[in-house]
């Protein structure tokens, strides 16, 4: 089933994965019982925003700050749903 | 000038390290993927040899760590190792029987920053469990594997199924519901090591076979989303051989518990390796550059019907220890190969073992259980029968 964010939802990441920098992969990468994602460079910027205290909202206002002029609403939205799905976050 | 080794960064990378801390364990499975020489591996690496390893194999871009035996709890500095391990930025499973488990020690590995644990089961009854696994532990096993869920690991319970145990297939499933397991792993026997001299006792039969493989697809839909179940079909009924471990010196390494780093836990009967010890060289030297993980690397080394065959990279020829055992030559095809010219006979002996199972005089044959006894009595003939 779809899970989808609002604007007041804090998303946080799940306890059974582990999210982090890989420095050999050059990339963001989610970890989970003998297994690996490489993140791409976006979905690694939104994931790395994501502590448990901050709305959906502050998360895309950050974003919008560091990456000005750039349209992000729809993707940072879509990649929630997509990273519920896959069990990597949770609605705190 | 490029330091040496940089050019090689398209090379692959150790990304999976399994840690066999120690081959002492208080279970004695006669299905153990160990080798048969278990008894010879006395001198045990230290603490700070460990660190080294993991920090030398880190470095090269190691990622997921697993910690092994053997029983990995025998090791008094386990909370140790795994603390080190978080802190260089591994994602640690510790796989374990968990005889020697207890509250306080579950408790002290996660704030060591354990990441995940896999506890094994050996039936879904008491009686049963208890016979394969030689000891008195279903009940501890329960418990335990309650209280990892208690605090929130993820948890992988495996199943190694066989004859004896595979027509429990849909208890196994129940109980690992019951116990709240993320992912379930019914593991069919890999005849290598131990399940390889009792493979009369525990090759399951093709109506067994059938059965669980129905049972296994039904909960695979039942849990979706809440529990993974993974359950593969045992490569001896397949015509097609698996790329084992995802390809020789790939993303793989063994450290045995003496230090003997090896591209796959079973390759220690091959005959002609070194056996390369991390008290020797770096990890670094091991991946890279010694002959034993460059042996079998790739596909230089195939001899047909392997090296002109359209499929060659899908499968890389299969399993070098399973082309060894059944043929007698390392570099030939993976004989569950339809292609191999030794594919009949193995298929013929998977016949012979479904035709004689149920026989009583067949199935009464005693296992061979995997303790230090009998791999003393099998080192001792095999020494003298090379004399």
């Amino acid at each position: 089933m779809t899970e989808t964010y609002n604007a007041e939802d804090i998303p946080r990441i799940a306890p059974t994965f582990r999210f982090q920098w890989e420095e050999m992969q050059d990339c963001f990468v989610v970890l989970y019982p003998e297994g690996m994602v490489k993140l791409s460079p976006s979905a690694g910027e939104i994931m790395k925003r994501i502590d448990g205290q901050s709305t959906t909202k502050q998360i895309l206002e950050e974003l919008n700050q560091t990456f000005p002029g750039a349209d992000l609403e729809t993707d940072v939205y879509k990649f929630l749903e997509v990273a519920h799905a896959n069990g990597w976050i949770r609605k705190k | 000038m490029p330091m040496a080794g940089s050019e090689k960064s398209n090379q692959s990378k150790p990304l999976w390290l399994l840690a066999e801390l120690t081959y002492r364990c208080p279970l004695q499975c006669p299905y153990c993927s160990n080798p048969l020489e278990i008894s010879k591996y006395e001198n045990e690496l230290t603490t700070e040899d460990w660190f080294r390893v993991m920090q030398q194999a880190r470095k090269m871009g190691a990622t997921q760590l697993g910690f092994s035996g053997g029983e990995p709890l025998v090791r008094k500095d386990l909370e140790e190792i795994i603390a080190e391990a978080r802190r260089l930025g591994y994602y640690t499973n510790l796989i374990t029987s968990s005889v020697g488990m207890d509250k306080e020690r579950v408790k002290a590995f996660k704030e060591a920053g354990l990441d995940h644990i896999q506890i094994s089961f050996q039936a879904s009854n008491e009686e049963l469990n208890n016979f394969i696994g030689g000891t008195k532990s279903f009940q501890h096993k329960k418990e335990m594997a309650r209280y990892v869920k208690e605090l929130e690991y993820p948890m992988v319970l495996n199943i190694v199924l066989h004859r004896k145990n595979i027509d429990q297939i849909r208890d196994i499933l129940d109980m690992t519901v019951e116990l709240h397991a993320d992912y379930v792993e019914l593991a069919s026997t890999q005849y290598y090591g131990w399940s390889r001299i009792n493979v009369d006792q525990l090759l399951p039969t093709r109506a067994q076979l059938a059965n669980a493989e129905k049972v296994a697809k039904e909960y695979q839909e039942k849990m979706k989303g809440k529990m993974k179940v993974i359950y593969v079909i045992p490569d001896y009924f397949d015509n097609r051989p698996k790329k084992c471990m995802n390809g020789w010196g790939n993303i793989f390494m063994t450290i045995a518990p003496d230090g003997t780093a090896l591209p796959c836990h079973a390759a220690g009967q091959l005959p002609g390796l070194e056996f390369p010890n991390v008290r020797d060289h770096s990890i670094e030297w091991i991946w890279n550059e010694s002959p034993d993980f460059n042996k079998f690397r790739g596909m230089a080394w195939m001899k047909e019907p392997c090296r002109s065959c359209p499929e060659k990279e899908k499968d890389l020829g299969g399993c070098r220890c399973q082309a060894y055992m059944l043929t007698g030559d390392a570099r030939n095809a993976d004989p569950v190969c339809d292609k191999s010219p030794f594919h009949k006979q193995l298929h013929d002996d998977v016949e012979r073992i479904d035709r004689l199972a149920g026989t009583k005089e067949f199935d009464e044959k005693p296992l061979v259980f995997r303790n230090m006894k009998n791999s003393k009595k099998i080192v001792k003939e095999k020494e003298t029968s090379t004399v």
